[in-house]
């Protein structure tokens, strides 16, 4: 009997080749710049041996430790307030009464998804400009808050529709309260997605660059901006120590958002 | 207010309907159902998929608002209570365990919403998980379970607080057939030992039959029946209960005369049946009768006949399906001989005797 041969897309020839050159072209990048960040040279480009002088550099530079508690204030308060304003939302859609135009405001929430950075840095500006706010702190954390809603939305929203409201009747068919329903019962059921929004708007909040940059003022350098105001000086090993700290900070939290999100698919 | 407390009476259901949608695609859920349920009762609602069985229970439970009726629970006025303020649990359809808590934080959830003691909490809870056998089971999670140990687990949690009424949603559907059978006789001891009154929703006619006190047939939102096993069964009111319940044949028959409210009716082959009269039929009027088809017996000396057209082994018994000589059809269930043969064999003429006992005339 002949044997039938099936054929998948993965038997394409040069098709492992070209995923190989894919990677490379990724990643190769991101490693030459973590190695560079031990390198011993005060040129960036050249390597001298492996060293961890940049980094104490780097850490015990006071620029560097404002930027980054800068960072760190801005991405924790905004993604709280995110995290907290699309919980409710998300709640508000999925388990309140139906309204017309549902649909409409579900998409108006994810709309800042798709519309380009520049337009919302612009609009943003302008906005603060109108209203006479004074640019610092306070209005990126409230720049930052306002775009990390639709990607903490997203999560909650994802978890919440896919969750039986039966479980929510039970509660009160087992006298539970309103709140206590929400506190018992939908809350640790929403949770994977509260805790997935939470971190993908901390690493969106953490690395923006061009809304920060229009609505920042003197004295709140977060550490983008200020990687970038040193970049202009030329690459040093410095910016590719601090670029490594924030790469390895983003890999830790995707992973924990992917084991996260991975554990709520095995309970919801 | 209503002075008279009739504490007999668990829950009354009174006019009630349900509307969902309107214009064009309003649904009648429930059409001006009347029931009560007495205390300690094991209550089934009856009926096809679709009939409003599900929206009643809701409606009881208070996750549904009526469009027009009052619902009484031991002469309480319930309709404006949310269902956390009802004595009344549910066992769900799906069971809906809390995934995130342990069997025995299920089980004891409603107690600890009504703030009782802790020890109390414990106790209570291992004691109703012994009551379903599922004690053993305390620390695990729901989706360790089987279908049949959730099952449990959702009936006990229901029980723990000792709830006035607990409701019941097809409960036993996800089971299969023996464990269904074995269950059946386990909620049927549960609610004697526990004297909570059930009200259990199904569309297994046997089911209904083997468990209840009484049964209420539903259909299209209406209730067409309400009575205890034997009622339905043997005395069933109408077409729809009839041929819901069990199998029956519908046979034509021409009022003769009437005494004492027992009517001669004519079949075919001028074989007369004595029968109660039912409903408002004159004299002379076509009337229909419902006969089951195993209390129909097969005997040559009978005047009515008719041949077999067909017969189908249903292994006990044999159906024998029947023409007569007015070319109605009917179906009769004749038990098999010692050996496991059919008495009779297709084209063959035989006589059929049709005892008066055994005829219900329907009032539609
Ligand atoms: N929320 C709703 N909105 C609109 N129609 C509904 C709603 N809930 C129920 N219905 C309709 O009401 C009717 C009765 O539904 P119900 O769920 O009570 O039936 P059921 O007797 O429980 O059926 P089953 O045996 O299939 O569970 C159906 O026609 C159903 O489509
Ligand atoms: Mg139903």
């Amino acid at each position: 009997m002949a044997k039938k041969k099936i054929y998948k897309i993965g038997d394409y020839p040069g098709l492992t080749g070209w995923t190989v050159f894919f990677f490379a072209y990724l990643y190769m990048p991101m490693i030459v710049l973590v190695v560079y960040s031990f390198n011993e040279s005060r040129r960036a480009q050249i390597w001298k041996g492996f060293s961890l002088d940049w980094y104490v550099k780097a850490f015990s530079n006071d620029d560097i430790q404002s930027a980054a508690l800068n960072s760190l204030i801005v991405a924790v308060i905004a993604t709280v307030f995110a995290t907290v304003i699309s919980t409710l939302a998300a709640l508000a859609l999925a388990r309140g009464r139906q309204f017309r135009g549902q649909a409409a405001v579900t998409g108006l929430i994810s709309l800042p998804l798709v519309v380009p950075e520049i337009a919302t840095a612009v609009a943003t500006l302008s906005f603060f400009a109108v209203i006479g706010f004074k640019l610092g702190l306070v209005s990126i954390i409230i720049a930052h808050t306002v775009f990390c809603i639709p990607f903490a939305f997203l999560p909650i929203r994802a978890r919440l529709q896919g969750m039986d409201d039966a479980y929510e009747q039970a509660a009160s068919d087992l006298y539970a309260n309103d709140w206590q329903t929400f506190r018992y019962v939908t809350l640790p059921l929403m949770m994977p997605g509260v805790v997935a929004g939470a971190m993908l708007a901390f690493i969106i909040s953490i690395d923006d660059f061009i809304i920060t940059l229009m609505v920042s003022g003197a004295g709140s350098t977060t550490l983008p901006l200020y990687i970038y105001g040193m970049i202009r000086q030329g690459i040093t090993p410095e910016v590719n120590v601090i670029s490594t700290v924030m790469l390895v900070l983003s890999i830790i939290f995707i992973t924990v958002y992917w084991f996260v999100s991975k554990k709520a698919e095995e309970t919801g | 207010m209503n002075p008279v407390i009739n504490s007999n009476i668990a829950v009354s259901v009174r006019n009630i309907s349900k509307h969902f949608g309107g214009g064009k695609e309003l649904v009648k859920a429930l059409d001006g159902v009347s029931i009560d349920i007495s205390d300690n009762e094991f209550f089934t609602l009856l009926g096809p998929s679709g009939c409003g069985k599900t929206t009643l229970l809701r409606l009881i439970a208070g996750f549904e608002l009526s469009t027009v009726g009052e619902i009484f629970l031991y002469d309480e006025e319930i309709e404006n209570l949310p269902p956390h303020k009802r004595s009344i649990n549910t066992v769900f359809q799906h069971y809906a365990l809390f995934p995130h808590m342990t069997v025995e934080e299920n089980v004891g959830f409603g107690l600890r919403m009504l703030n009782r003691d802790p020890t109390e909490i414990k106790r209570r809870s291992m004691e109703t998980l012994e009551l379903v056998k599922m004690d053993q089971f305390a620390n695990r999670k729901p989706v360790q379970l089987s279908g049949g140990q959730q099952q449990r687990i959702a009936l006990a949690r229901a029980l723990a607080p000792e709830p006035k009424v607990l409701l019941l949603d097809e409960p036993l559907s996800a089971l299969d057939l023996k464990l269904r059978q074995a269950m059946r006789m386990e909620l049927k001891n549960l609610q004697r030992e526990t004297g909570i009154t059930f009200i259990f929703v199904t569309h297994d006619q046997e089911e209904a039959l083997t468990m209840s006190d009484r049964i209420a047939v539903m259909s299209a939102g209406k209730i067409q029946q309400v009575g205890g096993p034997m009622d339905i069964y043997e005395r069933p009111i109408n077409r729809f209960v009839a041929d819901f319940i069990g199998d029956s044949n519908f046979l034509q028959a021409k009022i003769e005369s009437v005494l004492d409210n027992q009517a001669n009716c004519l079949l075919s082959d001028n074989f007369s049946i004595c029968t109660s009269l039912v409903g408002t039929h004159p004299t002379g009027s076509t009337v229909t009768l419902a006969i089951r088809p195993e209390k129909i017996k097969l005997n040559d000396e009978s005047t009515l006949r008719g041949d077999i057209q067909e017969t189908v082994y249903l292994g006990t018994d044999t159906n024998y399906i029947i023409k007569l000589n007015d070319s109605t059809t009917i179906t009769v269930r004749d038990q098999n001989g010692v050996t496991g043969d059919a008495r009779y064999s297709k084209g063959q003429s035989v006589g059929l005797h049709i005892p008066d006992s055994s005829v219900r005339m329907l009032a539609d």
